[in-house]
């Protein structure tokens, strides 16, 4: 009684907590921080910021150097969404610094970083907590003598026009985005174990990333398609993060202008920057790619109600119920590729799930013939999506004294001799002591 | 010590025969009862001195057991499936447990209760090896009463009810199977005995249901079914054989195996081990010697001597085929068939070869000499005597208690743990020894004084038929004066030939020449009781002072006299029921995995049960492997918390830093890439700067000396007596989450996996980690 009292005042006191740290029930954020170098920058970005606030964001703008900055006040997030538009900041402004940013990251909000050949190294630090390292020359700058942008005045070929992009419906939309995206900035590298950070935007195989007023001394450090110019990273608490090596790419200047890519005829009047900006900025606000899955129950076919243990080889039914965030309401998620793992150590059963079309995944299988803890595990990670990471641990109980079977036929023949025995020994001792 | 003297005095002063008789046999039994709550009492000093607790490890499993039990009835309690230990593969609890002790508290409970005796479980379960060590007295009354009547047998119980080795596996809130084993132990052999004895169908039944209980208690069951077909071959091979030992024995091999076969842990065990086999052997050689007694009946000598020859031929053929098969048998299992803990038996340096885990437990390591003369104390010197004793006469009861003590001898001498076998039988034969050294010596001073020299003649006669005496009078009488030789007070050995014997027998002179001077008597008389106060006043220090902590609460003397308290198990473990989640996995050295289940009620990897090596081995692995590692291992298996116990602080020497060896051992048993010389410094294990980086990487040197600098600025370890060798460090995938008061139990909780990946540059450290992480992990993590 006083464990269960205890446990509704935890629930109780910790309830409001839960319910505004991340609210499951509308994943989209709505209230953006806006850091940035200087005021200028909201007139000259503003078709981002513009399309932002109608999908229903609040944007606040401030600048990084405020001293009255917080991203908390009393404990509690006053931002669901952070845009880092300052690349040249050496400090924050107020209470922010490196750790706040990378906590309110770790509790669970959203994060756009741009930087720029002026990076600074606070914005650097930032992106390399998330896994994602900029080039340590402080003067390189993305090069591509092949996939460079006609337009591009300098003639030093580092505008690029990039047209490597991550094949996913979900972060990218389902338009595909024909015209090259125009970038200027940066190079930086993701690790290969880094299982969380994916290149959306890569360097083409000939572009390299070196000072473009100096000379090659040596060969460039980052060439290739290892450079990423922009990468976005899915935390393990589904926190998503932007990193991207230019703030340009932003810009309504580059949204605007129109687009060639050196040795290819074809001409865009205007570049993919908007779409891919917009797209991008759909996932990141989990307007998109948000699952949620819960209500995990099983039972023993042809019972109701879940049962506390099974026992092995017995029959048992699964359900789960994942849904997917449209940006307004939660639909069903329809997919072909959600597995259940029957696991103790290892998984003895992997089913893949049949859903009815509403959002209910379901199978049926046989409990093995191993008795131990086993958990129902259903790990679902899907390019894009929201990793869904659920378990349940359910006991498997051997057969019980009475449940083998009573009488085992290929047996017959030693009952019927242990019986025979017992008769004859029965008989021979009448015998043997009354017939003198 | 006052009771056995008062058991021969008493009977020798009463006059008439009958009465007599009477007399001694009240008193016989309030001594008795006497000996029970001296047996009771003398158990009780934990409970005063601490409080009513159930002590060290296995108990609390025993404790958790009964609890199941009285809740959930016996068929649950038979099919128990429990899913909170041995994580995540369980265990069932029903088929691998020895149920008597749980039963029979359980039953205690009920009754107890259903007389509306509102006691608890766990009240129940801290007297219940206090109440059978009473009962075990008795019964060693009648084994010894069946082997030398009835002083004896008060003598044998009343040492029995104080021998400290019994007393340290039954003092009260000691509640594990050995409380009431050697109960059953002691009355199955009392009712072979009897059997023996009495050629009795009923009582050989009886010892079949004995053995049976003894069967449900304790492992050590096996001591009885290789004893009593040892005792058997003796007898037939000393040409001993009677209907008497056949009723004493075949019925036992049969429904003694039959019922054996009923316990679920033991099974089909009971037919295929090679423990059982030597009764099945001696069941087959008995029948054989029957027939051939029987043949011999119904034939004339000379045909008899056709017959033998002819028996012997098939009979050698017919065994030599059944030795052929059942070597063929044996052979074909690895380990012979032969379990590891009675392999050990026979060959004491096995365990230490082949099995980590079996050696890493303190009470399977042989004795040392002084624990001999602790725990039985003075009946070391006494057993020769009661051997000797019992060579005149020698009769089947006798030659069985001398086999008893040989065999239990030996088997002490190889494992600690089974001094308690040897308990019983040096007390039945110290028993024997004392009492018949005073029935010397009393009878002695009886002729010599003159005030009852009249009667001194007939009470001798008359010791002769009573019962208090056993059946020859002659023989006894030189087997008191070997027992006079043994004891060192009895010096003077000069021959009284004065008092005059009325018997015109050969039993006269014999009888003459064994009454001692009076002035000796009285002296051995006094130096015997002497002898025995020493015994009680050891036993009474024993049993307050050495053998009554609880070991779960530990107190220590403090300079001004004062005492203190340690108590930290119980708040390290109720800390963890109040601030875990109930399904919560808690690691930890299987020593504690009982304590846990039991006091904390949250789930562990490995405990006290050690049937799976290669569970335990993953966790000493785990403790022996560097902190990421660990981590990656216990995270795996799903735990959120380990514990370790650490005495630095404190000096509590029996920590997980003075285990770790043996975790290293067992965990590189398993899976070689642990080597136990990394971790060992010239073939010495240090913990202090000269340690090698191995040691002082490993999980289990960080969770244990985790800010214990802080303590007193140099972290001086007062186990070791040694400053540790590194002193400054941090935790990256744990945390510290509790540590007690007196540091001596340390829980720390799994850090979650880190929400994000880091970057390699600036950071050049925590690259390296990251980088690492993965090649890592598929060779070390032995679940992957």
């Amino acid at each position: 009684m006083a464990k269960l009292a205890i446990f509704f005042t935890l629930t109780l006191s910790l309830l409001p907590f839960l319910s505004h740290s991340f609210s499951p029930d509308t994943p989209t954020d709505r209230r953006i921080l806006v850091l940035l170098d200087d005021f200028s920058l909201k007139s000259s970005h503003s078709i981002f910021f513009t399309s932002l606030k109608s999908r229903g964001f609040d944007l606040d703008f401030k600048l990084a150097d405020d001293p009255k900055l917080a991203l908390q006040r009393y404990g509690q997030y006053l931002y669901d969404g952070l845009i880092l538009f300052a690349p040249s900041v050496e400090r924050f402004g107020g209470a922010l610094d490196v750790a706040a940013v990378l906590d309110f990251v770790d509790s669970g909000h959203d994060l756009i970083v741009a930087a720029d050949t002026s990076a600074s190294d606070l914005i650097k630090s930032v992106a390399t907590e998330c896994g994602v390292d900029f080039d340590e020359d402080p003067s390189a700058m993305v090069i591509d003598h092949q996939g460079y942008a006609v337009s591009d005045v300098d003639g030093d070929h580092t505008l690029i026009a990039a047209d490597e992009l991550i094949r996913s419906d979900v972060i990218l939309g389902k338009t595909k985005i024909e015209a090259p995206v125009l970038f200027k900035g940066i190079a930086h590298s993701l690790n290969a174990a880094n299982t969380l950070a994916l290149k959306v935007l890569s360097g083409s195989p000939s572009a390299y990333s070196a000072n473009p007023s100096a000379k090659l001394s040596s060969p460039p450090s980052l060439t290739g398609s290892a450079i990423s110019l922009v990468s976005v990273v899915q935390a393990r608490n589904n926190a998503r993060i932007m990193i991207s090596g230019s703030l340009d790419l932003f810009s309504n200047r580059y949204m605007k202008s129109s687009v060639q890519k050196a040795g290819i005829p074809s001409k865009y009047e205007k570049s993919g920057n908007e779409q891919f900006v917009t797209e991008v900025s759909k996932w990141l606000f989990h307007e998109r790619g948000h699952l949620k899955a819960g209500n995990l129950r099983h039972l023993k076919v042809g019972e109701t109600g879940e049962p506390a243990m099974y026992r092995i080889k017995d029959d048992l039914e699964f359900y789960v119920d994942i849904f997917e965030w449209s940006g307004n309401s939660w639909e069903p998620y329809v997919a072909d590729d959600v597995q259940v793992q029957f696991y103790m150590m290892s998984p003895y059963v992997l089913k893949t799930l049949s859903t009815d079309k509403k959002g209910l995944y379901h199978t049926s299988f046989k409990v093995p013939d191993v008795y131990g803890v086993f958990q129902f595990k259903v790990e679902y990670q899907k390019l894009g999506y929201t990793s869904l990471s659920l378990s349940k641990q359910i006991p498997v109980r051997p057969f019980r004294h009475n449940e083998y079977e009573r009488f085992i036929p290929t047996a017959f023949p030693y009952y019927g001799a242990s019986f025979t025995t017992m008769a004859g020994f029965f008989i021979f001792s009448v015998v043997y002591l009354y017939n003198k | 010590m006052a009771s056995p003297e008062s058991t021969i005095n008493g009977p020798t002063k009463a006059d008439s025969k009958s009465l007599r008789n009477a007399f001694g046999g009240v008193i016989a039994f309030i001594i008795l009862v006497l000996i029970g709550v001296l047996a009771f009492s003398i158990r009780l000093f934990s409970v005063i001195k601490y409080e009513s607790v159930i002590h060290e490890f296995d108990p609390y499993f025993n404790y958790r057991v009964t609890q199941f039990l009285s809740k959930n009835g016996i068929y649950d309690f038979w099919n128990w499936f429990d899913d909170r230990t041995w994580y995540p593969l369980g265990r069932v609890i029903g088929g691998t447990v020895y149920p008597g002790l749980t039963l029979t508290a359980g039953t205690i409970w009920k009754v107890v209760n259903s007389l509306n005796i509102p006691l608890s479980v766990e009240t129940v379960c801290v007297f219940t090896a206090p109440i059978f060590s009473a009962f075990a007295s008795w019964a060693a009354y009648l084994l010894t009463k069946e082997v030398k009547g009835p002083g004896a047998g008060l003598t044998a119980a009343a040492l029995l009810a104080m021998v400290p080795s019994y007393i340290s596996r039954s003092v009260a809130g000691s509640y594990d199977n050995e409380a009431v084993a050697i109960f059953a132990l002691v009355f199955t052999f009392y009712l072979y005995i009897k059997t023996l004895n009495t050629g009795s169908l009923f009582y050989a039944t009886l010892n079949a249901l004995a053995y049976f209980y003894m069967v449900c208690s304790w492992g050590g069951y096996t001591f009885i079914i290789n004893l009593i077909p040892m005792h058997v071959l003796l007898c037939i091979v000393t040409g001993r054989y009677s209907s008497r030992l056949y009723i004493a024995y075949a019925p036992l091999v049969v429904l003694g195996t039959l019922l054996a076969a009923l316990v679920p842990v033991v099974g089909f065990n009971a037919v295929l081990t090679s423990e059982h086999f030597a009764s099945f052997l001696v069941f087959i050689i008995i029948h054989v010697v029957a027939l051939a007694y029987y043949i011999k009946g119904i034939l004339s000598p000379k045909m008899f001597k056709v017959a033998v020859t002819l028996v012997v031929s098939v009979g050698l053929a017919v065994c030599c085929a059944v030795i052929a098969i059942l070597i063929a048998v044996v052979a074909s299992s690895p380990t012979k068939g032969w379990s590891g803990r009675s392999l050990t038996l026979l060959d004491p340096t096995y365990a230490s070869k082949y099995i980590p885990i079996i050696a890493s437990v303190s009470e399977h390591q042989p004795p040392t000499w002084p624990s001999y003369f602790m725990d039985i104390n003075v009946l070391a010197f006494l057993v020769p005597a009661g051997i000797i004793a019992c060579f005149m006469p020698l009769s089947d009861s006798s030659s069985f208690v001398i086999l008893y003590i040989v065999t239990s001898v030996y088997f002490s001498g190889v494992m600690v743990r089974l001094m308690l076998v040897l308990a019983p039988a040096a007390c039945i034969l110290s028993g024997i020894a004392l009492s018949e050294a005073f029935n010397v010596l009393t009878r002695s001073i009886k002729f010599q004084l003159p005030g009852i020299a009249g009667n001194s003649t007939v009470a001798s006669e008359e010791s002769g038929s009573s019962s208090v005496v056993a059946p020859s009078d002659v023989s006894k009488t030189e087997k008191t004066e070997e027992v006079a030789k043994e004891k060192p007070v009895k010096k003077n050995r000069k021959k009284e030939k004065e008092n005059v014997e009325k018997k015109p027998t050969p039993s006269k002179t014999e009888r003459r020449l064994l009454v001692l001077p009076l002035e000796a008597s009285v002296i051995a008389v006094l130096l015997l009781v002497l002898l025995g106060a020493f015994y009680v006043v050891h036993c009474v220090w024993a049993a307050a002072e050495a053998y009554s902590a609880p070991s779960i609460v530990l107190t220590s003397q403090s300079n001004d006299g004062g005492l203190h308290v340690f108590d930290d198990f119980r708040e390290a473990y109720s800390w963890l029921s109040h601030n875990t989640d109930v399904d919560d996995k808690v690691a930890s050295w299987w020593d504690y995995g009982y304590q846990t289940t039991a006091m904390a009620n949250r789930t562990v990897l490995v405990d006290n049960n050690t049937w799976n090596n290669t569970h335990i081995a993953t966790v000493g692995t785990a403790m022996s492997s560097p902190e990421k590692q660990a981590w990656e291992i216990f995270h795996s298996l799903d735990v959120k918390y380990v514990l370790v116990v650490f005495g630095g602080l404190v000096g509590y020497p029996s920590d997980d830093i003075n285990k770790f060896l043996w975790m290293v051992r067992i965990g590189g048993g398993e899976f070689p890439h642990i080597k136990e010389p990394d971790y060992l410094r010239d073939g010495q294990y240090r913990i202090d700067a000269q340690a090698t980086p191995t040691m002082l990487n490993c999980l289990m040197y960080k969770l244990s000396y985790f800010r214990f600098v802080e303590t007193d600025g140099k972290g001086f370890d007062r186990v070791r007596r040694t400053e540790i060798g590194k002193k400054h460090f941090k935790l990256t995938h744990f945390e510290e989450v509790f540590t007690t008061h007196h540091w001596m139990v340390r829980i720390y909780k799994l850090k979650p996996p880190r929400n994000r990946i880091r970057g390699k540059t600036k950071k050049s450290k925590s690259s390296r980690s990251v980088s690492s992480k993965r090649d890592v992990k598929g060779k070390r993590n032995p679940w992957h």
